[in-house]
């Protein structure tokens, strides 16, 4: 139903241009008007069109909350009910309403699943309605203005500013988004288990809370095993991304012929293109068992989702991105340092080692400290490859489990925004976000920093 | 000079001192010294690139089997065995698909029944059901349905585990195995190209699950990305780039987004869930939702590569049309954005083939749902591919490895063919100033 009427919106906008279109063809058919007919027609779309299409999108957001609102508020005994009951109640109406029937519905529910439907017809109606107005009325304010002085190319591009500084203010709105949602169900997570309980507390227990009866106020939402976790793992994936990186940047900016550098730097390119749910399944197909064998080999008890699986291949995914970063810091330093070490007679190597990394330290550091941040909040394939279990170990052959693999298990499925167990993962998603910012302003401003000095 | 060269070597600077041994030797290590910072660096980049043609290589091995199915004919002839013609739902399909199976093992005891059945597709009756409701015609005589066998006999088939194994530690009996053995005497057992893999939609069964509904639904998806994404993204761009002040509102709007480009994609899901799912209480599962969310991770790497592409516009073209009368708005849309449209479009379709690959945020806003029939619109529960990937890669039936290495080559594909698409606009349109 709602989107007919979108479609319709969009439809009657379009007709309403081309009429005005030909009608002001025909009105400035002598003499010269100020501005061409195709923005007076133009106007006439955005006058018939926006002021509806506002509307509707407002409608979509919020219709469905203050139907079922009001819907909750007038049915009989709601009052007894806790607010857990009245989420319940609110979508077996919901169920009922939509014709999906598991069992006989209480005489209440189906009052209030009749209430809603009749609601629903009321509200669409309403939009129809008003949306049908808001177009006619816009389109007759277009019609009245079309005049040779009327200055309809400034109407226009006056509309088209206004939507360009609304497009630029979604990023900033995205922002703001997620920091409000992340800080609300935080909040309504830290009234539940105490902040430094969360925040320092060494056992991470989430499934205690599912039993409504056993309220988890014991320590079993302490974060560190987890961020403890997410620490190791980034850590190994480092360790593997960070030399292999630096090096083959070096091989590619300084060794390497022209021809060898157009081949190769695609290909390493691709396995920055790879999703990162295709690594995660090969960490579990080939990369954890090669690993728990080579464990056994070494006489260590490997778990099958070691860490080590999963921070090598993390390790390999960052590659790509850290040796191109650092090409273009060793790419940047000035020709003159460069030659200046070849005239003392360094060799390649001693040029490269001694002058060029020290000088593009700057550049590579702000590199690494960005993979650090993607290393951290990199989901998937810790999600299929690391454990669930939170432990706090250094040994790489043992199952650790990661900030974002907590955020997935917690929340897939379906979701309450009432137990603990739900809102602890917004909890960490606000660990995770205030780190991998902090990571990256940092990373931002030291690479900036580096730029202004040469 | 002399003096420098005197106090620096400790002593005098001849022929015979850089000829010496000593320096001889130092002059060797310091070059191998080179010559090893060399072959790390190569090192680096063939263990790089080794390890993936070993992922590509992994996948295509594992993924290969997943492209044919082990199918059986069974010819069945209904004249006479429907009552109702026109209520074909109501029949009774498991009593002829298996009467029908019987028929393919005249001698069958009645107690190995249950046995021999398993090696068939669970699903055999209504794929009979659904091919005969296609062609009403097969119900006045015989005709010849292709159904799947077994995903455990499908393994067998393609000698993924060994017969030689004891019993107890195969999924297949002797017994079962016998009866494969003596159909493929018979004839009857072809290993077809499984069409089913893209046309079917999700299902318990491996021999039965396929990529229809995940194809939809992040067909949909993207489709909603690109929509949300491109005009806006654009448009920002634009205003920052030409229209907005130099102030620090607009440092902090640039600030912003940088940063956005860089939150981790699953903090974009936690958005999801809790605005567009709890806040505004759009529907779960919906490739609207999925779409959005998306469209909100792909709209800084748009509105970077579209100012990007809009610097490089030469200011001689944008000043040339101010100098005949052209407005600000008009020359830059009429004159400096199709210009770099090209630059524009291919930094979009990189973003884009990112976004399709993006598993994170999708599986937040529970486009992982099990779905048996694909998404007819925007609003109706879907999987997208790389979700589908996520849950079959999580299944625990044999089958599903293969068929979650065959849906990482779908992907792949997909994901290919966006880049190659870039890669043709940058060659064919993108000028250089």
């Amino acid at each position: 139903m709602s989107g007919f009427v979108l479609l319709a919106i969009i439809a009657f906008a379009l007709i309403a241009g081309m009429f005005i279109l030909g009608y002001s063809r025909n009105a400035f058919a002598e003499g010269i008007p100020h501005s061409r007919p195709i923005y007076h027609a133009v106007n006439a779309a955005i006058w018939t069109g926006i002021p509806a299409l506002v509307f509707y999108i407002l409608w979509v957001l919020f219709n469905e909350q203050i139907v079922s609102a009001y819907v909750l508020s007038t049915a009989t005994g709601i009052d007894a009910l806790a607010a857990t009951d009245r989420t319940l109640f609110l979508s077996e109406v919901r169920q009922v309403a939509s014709g999906i029937i598991f069992k006989e519905p209480t005489p209440e529910i189906l009052a209030a699943a009749e209430r809603l439907q009749s609601l629903r017809g009321i509200s669409n109606a309403v939009l129809a309605v008003v949306a049908a107005c808001l177009s006619v009325l816009g389109l007759f304010f277009a019609y009245r203005s079309i005049a040779p002085r009327f200055r309809a190319r400034h109407s226009v591009e006056r509309s088209v500013t206004w939507f360009m500084m609304f497009a630029s203010l979604v990023a900033i709105i995205t922002t703001l988004g997620i920091i409000a949602s992340l800080v609300y169900e935080a909040g309504a997570f830290f009234a539940k288990v105490p902040f430094y309980e969360f925040l320092f507390g060494t056992r991470w227990e989430p499934q205690i809370a599912m039993r409504a009866d056993q309220v988890a106020g014991q320590g079993a939402f302490g974060m560190l095993p987890v961020l403890f976790g997410t620490i190791v793992i980034s850590l190994l994936a480092m360790a593997l991304a960070v030399p292999v990186g630096i090096f083959s940047a070096i091989y590619l900016t300084e060794y390497a012929n022209p021809g060898f550098r157009s081949v190769v730097k695609p290909l390493l390119e691709i396995l920055a293109g790879i999703p990162t749910v295709v690594y995660g399944f090969f960490a579990v197909l080939t990369v954890a068992p090669l690993v728990r064998m080579l464990g056994i080999q070494m006489g260590i008890d490997a778990a099958p989702n070691s860490a080590l699986a999963a921070g090598l291949v993390m390790g390999i995914m960052l590659i790509p991105f850290i040796s191109s970063i650092s090409d273009d810091a060793l790419a940047a330093v000035p020709r003159a340092m460069r030659e200046g070490s070849y005239a003392l007679g360094a060799t390649k190597g001693e040029t490269i080692t001694k002058v060029l990394l020290l000088a593009a330290l700057p550049g590579i550091v702000g590199g690494v400290l960005l993979a650090l941040s993607r290393a951290i909040g990199e989901t998937m394939i810790v999600v299929m490859a690391a454990g669930l279990i939170a432990t706090m170990t250094l040994n790489p052959f043992d199952s650790v489990t990661t900030v974002t693999v907590q955020i997935v298990t917690l929340l897939i499925g379906d979701s309450e925004f009432d137990n603990p167990k739900t809102l602890a993962a917004f909890a960490l998603g606000l660990v995770l976000f205030l780190v991998t910012l902090g990571l990256n302003l940092i990373a931002l401003h030291t690479v900036r920093k580096y730029r202004e000095k040469y | 000079m002399a003096a420098i060269a005197e106090s620096a070597a400790g002593n005098p600077v001849d022929a015979a001192f850089w000829q010496s041994n000593e320096m001889k030797t130092r002059r060797k290590a310091r070059y191998q010294a080179d010559k090893r910072l060399q072959l790390y660096g190569l090192g680096a980049i063939f263990f790089a690139l080794g390890f993936l043609a070993v992922l590509i290589g992994t996948l295509f091995y594992t993924g290969s089997a997943a492209f044919t199915q082990t199918m059986v004919r069974v010819e069945i002839d209904l004249n006479g065995k429907i009552k109702e013609p026109e209520n074909l739902m109501e029949e009774n399909w498991r009593r002829i698909s298996q009467d029908a199976f019987k028929g393919l093992m005249p001698d069958l005891k009645r107690s190995d029944e249950k046995s021999f059945f398993s090696i068939f597709t669970n699903n055999g009756q209504y794929i009979i059901r659904d091919a005969v409701m296609k062609e009403p015609s097969r119900i006045a005589g015989k005709s010849t349905f292709v159904i799947p066998m077994a995903d455990t006999i499908d393994q067998l088939a393609k000698g993924l585990f060994d017969r030689n194994l004891p019993e107890s530690q195969r999924r297949v009996s002797d017994a079962q195995i016998g009866y494969y053995d003596a159909l493929l005497e018979k004839g009857v057992i072809s290993r077809d190209l499984n069409w089913g893999l893209i046309f079917n939609s999700d299902s318990r069964f491996p021999e039965l699950a396929g990529l229809a509904g995940a194809i939809s639904g992040s067909f949909w998806a993207i489709v909603v990305c690109i929509v949300l994404s491109l005009p806006l993204g654009i448009a920002a761009a634009i205003y920052l780039e030409e229209f907005a002040p130099k102030n620090r509102w607009t440092d902090l709007i640039e600030i912003n987004i940088n940063n956005l480009a860089a939150v981790p994609s699953v903090v974009f899901g936690l958005l999801g869930l809790a605005v567009f799912l709890g806040w505004f209480g759009m529907p779960r599962s919906v490739p609207l939702v999925g779409g959005m969310v998306l469209s909100l991770m792909t709209l800084p790497t748009i509105i970077i590569v579209t100012r990007a592409a809009l610097k490089q516009v030469p200011s001689s073209i944008y000043e040339g049309a101010i100098g005949i009368g052209a407005s600000k708005h008009e020359a830059i849309f009429h004159h400096m954005l199709p210009l770099a449209m090209p630059s524009i479009m291919t930094g979009a379709i990189i973003g884009l083939a990112q976004a399709l690959g993006e598993t994170a945020p999708l599986l937040l806003v529970g486009m992982n749902a099990f779905i048996t029939s694909p998404p007819a619109g925007l609003l109706e529960p879907a999987t997208a591919l790389p979700t589908q990937i996520y849950i079959w890669a999580d299944s625990p039936e044999r089958g599903f490895v293969s068929r979650t290495s065959a849906a990482i080559l779908v992907l792949l594909a997909f994901l290919v063919a966006m880049n190659a698409m870039a890669v043709f606009l940058r060659k064919r349109f993108e000028r250089r100033w």
